[in-house]
C-alpha cells in the first residue's frame, strides 16, 4: 500500500522536477554523470560486497562486468554530451529557399528503466546514463532478484544524484505492475521475453515507446583453424565467454557451440583445461565462478539436466551444489535437438556443443531458429565470414571473439526479432531517450502560388516539375518558354 | 466466421507463407531488386496517374491537382530519392574499436527486417499507402499493404495495379475492414507500420507485443497554430494565406499535420478572419452550394461527428464563418470559429475536418503554457518573426516537428524526420529514415587472435584487476607501465 503510494508521489515530483527544465541544461547532466563516477568511485567496495552476496561475484568479475563499464560509459557521455546535444543542420530543397532545416534533439520525459538481476549495477546504470545524458528523469526499478544491490542502489543514489529527478523503486512484480499502469514517455526494458510481452501490452495502453533488450540462444560457430595457437585462443574465449559472465546467466553470453563432427573431442579437451585453469579443479570448491541466483533458476537448469537423453551426453562436469546454487561447468555432447535444453535460453553453465558434417550447415541451422542477440563465429574463412553476415540475422556479429561488442560505444547494442528490438550504448543511448525534433524555419518571401487554388495547368505543371527538383523546367515555364500540358 | 471471412483468413496464411518463402530466398535483398521494385513504383504512377485521379475524387472529392500536390507528387519524389541514395544507404558504416581491442575492425551493417505489414490511412490513400512501401522496399523486405477500407476506390486501384508492376510474390495488398486487420494483426510481422487514429494505435501496438514485433506509430493530434503579430502587412497576408491552404487545402482538414487551431492576440483576431474570409473565398468560391477545390468528408461517420462538434450551442454561436453542411455530398464550408468553449469537444479532440477554431489570447506567450499543457502534437506551427520567442516555442515545447512560417511543407523535405512523440506517435520516417525504420542495422566486430589479453580471465589476480581498472579508462600510457612492471 505504501509502495502504491510511492509509486504515486515519486511520478508526480518527477513530472513536476521536469517541468521546471531543470534536467534540460548541459551543466545538470554533466553533474548527475560526475555523481555517478564518484558514486562507483566511493563505494566500490560495497558494490563488490552486494554482488558477492547477490551472485558471488569475484571483485575482478564485477569490476569487469560492471563497476568498469559504467565508468567508461559515465565518462564518454561526459566528453560527448554537449556535441550530442547540439542541434543537427540538414539540407532543405531549393525549391523552398530561403529555408533552415535542422534536427533538435529533447528529452523525452520521464523513463521508466527495468534492469535486470544478472547485471544488476551495470544494467541499471548504464541505461540511467543514457536517460541522464538526454535530460530525462528517470525511475529506475532494480531486479528483486538481486537484492542487496537493489537494496545499495536505492540506499545510495538519492545520495549522489538529483534526489527529485532520478528515483529507484524497489520491488517485485507488484510494484512492476503497479508502474507500469502509469504514463511514461519512454519504457527501457532489460530481461526475458515473456516479461518484455508484458511491459510492451502495459505500453500499449499509453502509446509509450519501449526499447526491449532481451536475450536468446546466442551460438558460437567454431569453424577449423589451421593454426593451433589460433585454436587455443579460440577455446579460451570460448570458455571465458561461456562460464565467466555471471557463469553462463548473461544474455551475450554463449548459449552453445557448433562446431565440426572431427573437431569436437580437442574442443572438449581445450575446455575442461581452460576450465580447470579458470575454475580450479576441485569441484567442491569452485573459484571465481559466480553462482546461480536463486533456487527456482537453480531448479530450471537441473531439470535441463534430468531429461535421460541430456543427461546421458554430459562429458564434464554436471555435478550441483543445492546449498550454494552452485552449478560446475558442464558440457554436453550433442544433447537431443528438441530437449529444452536446446528450445529454450539456458542462461546458465550448462554448454552443449552441437557436432555438424560441414560448418556450413551451421547456417541452416541459425536461421531455423529465432534470431539471437550475437552470433559468435570463430572463422578465418572471409568467404564463410561474408555468408555469416548476410544469411543469417541477429543483433551483433562478433568474429574470433565473444562478449567484447558489449564495450564497444560506437556499436549498436540491441536485439532483432525475439531478441528484442531499440538499442544502446554510447550516442546510441543518447538518442534512444531522445526525440528528435525537425525544425523547418521558412520565409515569407517568396511565394509559392502554385501550392494554392484556384487550379490551373500552370500550378499543375508547376508542381509536377517541383516534385522532380527539376529547377531548369521551372525556370522555362516561369519565363512562359515551357508550354504546359495535359 | 462468414465463408469469405474464412477465405479472407486463409488467403492471409497463404499470403504469408508465401512472403517468408520470398524472404528466405533472398531475392529482396539484391540492389537490383530493390531498384527494380522502385522503378516499378514510378512506372505504376505515370502509367495510372489518370486512374489515381479518378479514384482520389471518387473517394474524397479531391481535385487532380491537389491529387498530384498531396499524393502522386509525394511518391514520385519519394522513389526517385529513394532510388538514388538506396545503394549508399545499404552499404555497411564503419564504426571506430577502442585502441585496445587493436586490431580489431567494426562496423554497422544494414539488414532488412523481413516481413513488414503497413497499414495506411484514408485522408492520403495513395501516399500514405506507398511512401512507407518505398521504405520497406529500399530496405529489402516482403510487405503486406493494408489500404484503408473507408477510401475503397483507392484500395482496390491499390490491390489490382500493385501485383501488375511490383513482384507479387513479395509485395501484396490485402483488403478489407477491421476483421481482416484483426486476422493480420494475429501474425507473426517482423514490423508493423501504422496510420491512423490512437484509437486503433493502440490496438495495433498490443497486438505487436505479443510477437515482440517492433512497430512505427504515425498518429495525429491538434496540431496548433501560433501567429504573432507581424509587422509587415505583406508578411501577414503571406501567413493568412498559408494558414488558410494549410487548414482547408489536404484534404478539407481531414491530415494528420494539418493545422487544428489558431492561437492569436485578441487585438488581432478580427483582422484575422477577415482575412482568411477572403482567402476562402479566393480558394473555394463564393457559392456555399457549389464550393470548388474543396475535398469532401470521407463518409457519413465523419461528417455526422464533425456536425456534432458544432451542435453545441456554445460552439455553433462561436462561429464567425461558414457552419452550413451538404449532407448529400458529405460537403462542409470552411467555418472559422472565434473562441469556442475550451473544454468544448471541438477543443479537446482532433478536429480532422475543416472547422478552424481562432482561440485568443491576451499575449502570444500565453500560447506556450497552452499548448504545452495540453497532448505533443504532431507538429507546432508559428508565424514570428520574433527570434526569443522562437526559441522559446522550440526549448519550452514539445512535438513531432516545428515549422516557422510556413504549414505542412516539412512532410516534403526528406532530410528530415517526420514522425511524433507523446500520442502523436513514436517512430519517424521519410528520407533514409524511412530506409532506416524498416532496417536492423547489425553490429559487426571483427577480431583478431593476437594479441590475447589475459587479464581478461582468471585466475584473478591484482595485476589483471589493475589492468582492467587502466583499460576501462583507456589509459593507454598507464597500461604500459603495468606492462613494463614501472606501475605498481
Amino acid at each position: 500500500m505504501e509502495a502504491v503510494a510511492e509509486v504515486g508521489g515519486s511520478y508526480a515530483e518527477l513530472s513536476q522536477t521536469f517541468r521546471s527544465r531543470r534536467t534540460r541544461s548541459v551543466a545538470w547532466r554533466k553533474a548527475q554523470l560526475q555523481a555517478i563516477l564518484k558514486l562507483l568511485h566511493d563505494h566500490e567496495v560495497q558494490i563488490f560486497d552486494a554482488l558477492h552476496q547477490d551472485l558471488r561475484k569475484h571483485p575482478v568479475e564485477s569490476f569487469r562486468d560492471e563497476i568498469g563499464v559504467v565508468l567508461k560509459s559515465a565518462n564518454y557521455s561526459l566528453s560527448c554530451v554537449e556535441k550530442w546535444m547540439a542541434p543537427k543542420k540538414v539540407p532543405i530543397p531549393l525549391l523552398f529557399f530561403p529555408s533552415k532545416g535542422e534536427v533538435f534533439p529533447e528529452p523525452f520525459g520521464l523513463v521508466l528503466i527495468f534492469s535486470s538481476w544478472n547485471f544488476p549495477i551495470s544494467l541499471s546504470l548504464e541505461p540511467l546514463i543514457g536517460a541522464i545524458s538526454a535530460g530525462n528523469t528517470v525511475i529506475l526499478k532494480p531486479s528483486d532478484l538481486a537484492p542487496a544491490c537493489s537494496s545499495f542502489l536505492a540506499k545510495t543514489i538519492p545520495l549522489y544524484l538529483d534526489s527529485n529527478a532520478v528515483k529507484v523503486i524497489e520491488g517485485g512484480m507488484d510494484i512492476a505492475e503497479k508502474l507500469l499502469q502509469q504514463k511514461w514517455d519512454k519504457i527501457f526494458f532489460t530481461g526475458s521475453p515473456q516479461v518484455g510481452r508484458i511491459v510492451m501490452s502495459a505500453a500499449a495502453k499509453h502509446l509509450t515507446p519501449v526499447t526491449l533488450e532481451l536475450g536468446g540462444k546466442c551460438p558460437t560457430i567454431l569453424d577449423s583453424l589451421p593454426n593451433p595457437s589460433d585454436i587455443k585462443v579460440a577455446a579460451k574465449r570460448i570458455a571465458g565467454g561461456k562460464w565467466g559472465p555471471c557463469n553462463g546467466q548473461a544474455c551475450i553470453g554463449i548459449d552453445y557451440v557448433l562446431v565440426e563432427d572431427r573437431i569436437a573431442s580437442a574442443l572438449i579437451e581445450s575446455l575442461k583445461k581452460n576450465i580447470n585453469r579458470f575454475y580450479g579443479e576441485n569441484v567442491n570448491n569452485l573459484e571465481n565462478l559466480s553462482r546461480i541466483v536463486n533456487k527456482q533458476h537453480f531448479d530450471r537448469l537441473r531439470n535441463l539436466l534430468d531429461d535421460p537423453s541430456v543427461a546421458a551426453s554430459i562429458v564434464h562436469g554436471g555435478s550441483l551444489d543445492e546449498k550454494n546454487l552452485m552449478i560446475e561447468p558442464t558440457i554436453l555432447l550433442n544433447p537431443p535437438l528438441d530437449a529444452e535444453i536446446m528450445t529454450e535460453e539456458i542462461f546458465g553453465p550448462l554448454l552443449p556443443i552441437i557436432t555438424l558434417n560441414n560448418i556450413q550447415e551451421s547456417i541452416e541451422f541459425l536461421n531455423s531458429r529465432p534470431k539471437p542477440l550475437a552470433i559468435y563465429a570463430f572463422t578465418k574463412d572471409e568467404t564463410f565470414k561474408k555468408q555469416i553476415l548476410t544469411e543469417t540475422s541477429s543483433g551483433s556479429v562478433i568474429f574470433n571473439d565473444v562478449m567484447v561488442q558489449f564495450v564497444c560505444d560506437t556499436l549498436p547494442f540491441g536485439g532483432v526479432g525475439q531478441s528484442g528490438f531499440g538499442r544502446y550504448h554510447g550516442k546510441y543511448s543518447f538518442d534512444t531517450f531522445s526525440h528528435e525534433k525537425a525544425v523547418l524555419q521558412r520565409s515569407f518571401f517568396p511565394e509559392l502560388e502554385p501550392r494554392y487554388p484556384p487550379w490551373n495547368d500552370f500550378k499543375m505543371q508547376f508542381i509536377r516539375l517541383a516534385y522532380r527538383f527539376d529547377y531548369f523546367g521551372l525556370l522555362l515555364l516561369l519565363s512562359g518558354l515551357k508550354r504546359t500540358f495535359a | 466466421m462468414s465463408t469469405m471471412e474464412l477465405e479472407a483468413a486463409v488467403g492471409v496464411g497463404q499470403s504469408l507463407d508465401e512472403l517468408r518463402q520470398t524472404f528466405r530466398s533472398r531475392r529482396t535483398r539484391s540492389v537490383e531488386w530493390r531498384k527494380a521494385q522502385l522503378r516499378a513504383i514510378l512506372k505504376l504512377i505515370s502509367d495510372n496517374e489518370d486512374h489515381i485521379f479518378a479514384a482520389l475524387q471518387q473517394d474524397l472529392g479531391k481535385h487532380p491537382v491537389e491529387t498530384y500536390r498531396d499524393e502522386i507528387g509525394v511518391v514520385v519524389k519519394s522513389a526517385n530519392h529513394a532510388l538514388s541514395c538506396v545503394e549508399k544507404w545499404m552499404a555497411p558504416k564503419k564504426g571506430q574499436v577502442p585502441l585496445l581491442l587493436f586490431p580489431s575492425k567494426g562496423e554497422v551493417l544494414p539488414e532488412p527486417l523481413g516481413l513488414i505489414l503497413i497499414f495506411a490511412s484514408w485522408n492520403f490513400p495513395i501516399s500514405l499507402a506507398l511512401d512507407p512501401v518505398i521504405g520497406a522496399i529500399s530496405a529489402g523486405n516482403t510487405v503486406v499493404l493494408k489500404p484503408s477500407e473507408l477510401a475503397p476506390a483507392c484500395s482496390s486501384f491499390l490491390a489490382k495495379s500493385i501485383p501488375s508492376y511490383l513482384d507479387s510474390k513479395a509485395i501484396k495488398v490485402i483488403e478489407g475492414g477491421p476483421a481482416i486487420s484483426e486476422k493480420l494483426l494475429q501474425q507473426k510481422w517482423d514490423k508493423i507500420f501504422f496510420t491512423g487514429g490512437r484509437r486503433v494505435g493502440r490496438i495495433v501496438m498490443s497486438a505487436a507485443a505479443k510477437h515482440l514485433t517492433p512497430v512505427t506509430l504515425e498518429l495525429g493530434g491538434k496540431c496548433p497554430v501560433i501567429l504573432d503579430s507581424l509587422s509587415d502587412p505583406s508578411d501577414i497576408k503571406v501567413a493568412v494565406k498559408r494558414i488558410a491552404g494549410g487548414k482547408w487545402g489536404p484534404c478539407s482538414g481531414q491530415a494528420c499535420i494539418g493545422i487544428d487551431y489558431v492561437l492569436v492576440e485578441d487585438n488581432f483576431a478580427s483582422t484575422l478572419i477577415e482575412l482568411l474570409k477572403k482567402t476562402i473565398k479566393r480558394f473555394y468560391g463564393e457559392n456555399v452550394k457549389n464550393l470548388k477545390n474543396l475535398s469532401r468528408i470521407v463518409n457519413r461517420q465523419h461528417f455526422d461527428r464533425l456536425r456534432n462538434l458544432l451542435e453545441d450551442p456554445k460552439v455553433a454561436a462561436s462561429i464567425v464563418h461558414g457552419g452550413s453542411l451538404d449532407e448529400n455530398n458529405l460537403i462542409i464550408e470552411p467555418t472559422i470559429l472565434l473562441d469556442p468553449p475550451l473544454d468544448a469537444e471541438i477543443m479537446t479532440e482532433e478536429i480532422f475536418g475543416p472547422l478552424l477554431p481562432i482561440i485568443t489570447l491576451n499575449n502570444i506567450q500565453e500560447s506556450i503554457e497552452f499548448i504545452d499543457s495540453r497532448p505533443k502534437p504532431l507538429v507546432i506551427y508559428a508565424f514570428t518573426k520574433d527570434e526569443t520567442f522562437k526559441k522559446q516555442i522550440l526549448t519550452e515545447t514539445s512535438s513531432g516537428s516545428v515549422v516557422f512560417n510556413d504549414v505542412l511543407i516539412q512532410f516534403l523535405c526528406d532530410s528530415l524526420p517526420f514522425g511524433g512523440v507523446g500520442p502523436s506517435g513514436f517512430g519517424r520516417y521519410h528520407g533514409k529514415y524511412s530506409f532506416d525504420t524498416f532496417s536492423h542495422e547489425k553490429a559487426v566486430l571483427q577480431r583478431s587472435f593476437f594479441p590475447e589479453l589475459e587479464a581478461r580471465y582468471p585466475p584473478w589476480n591484482d595485476f589483471k584487476m589493475q589492468f582492467i581498472r587502466l583499460g576501462y579508462r583507456f589509459n593507454y600510457l598507464g597500461l604500459l607501465l603495468l606492462f613494463f612492471g614501472l606501475k605498481r
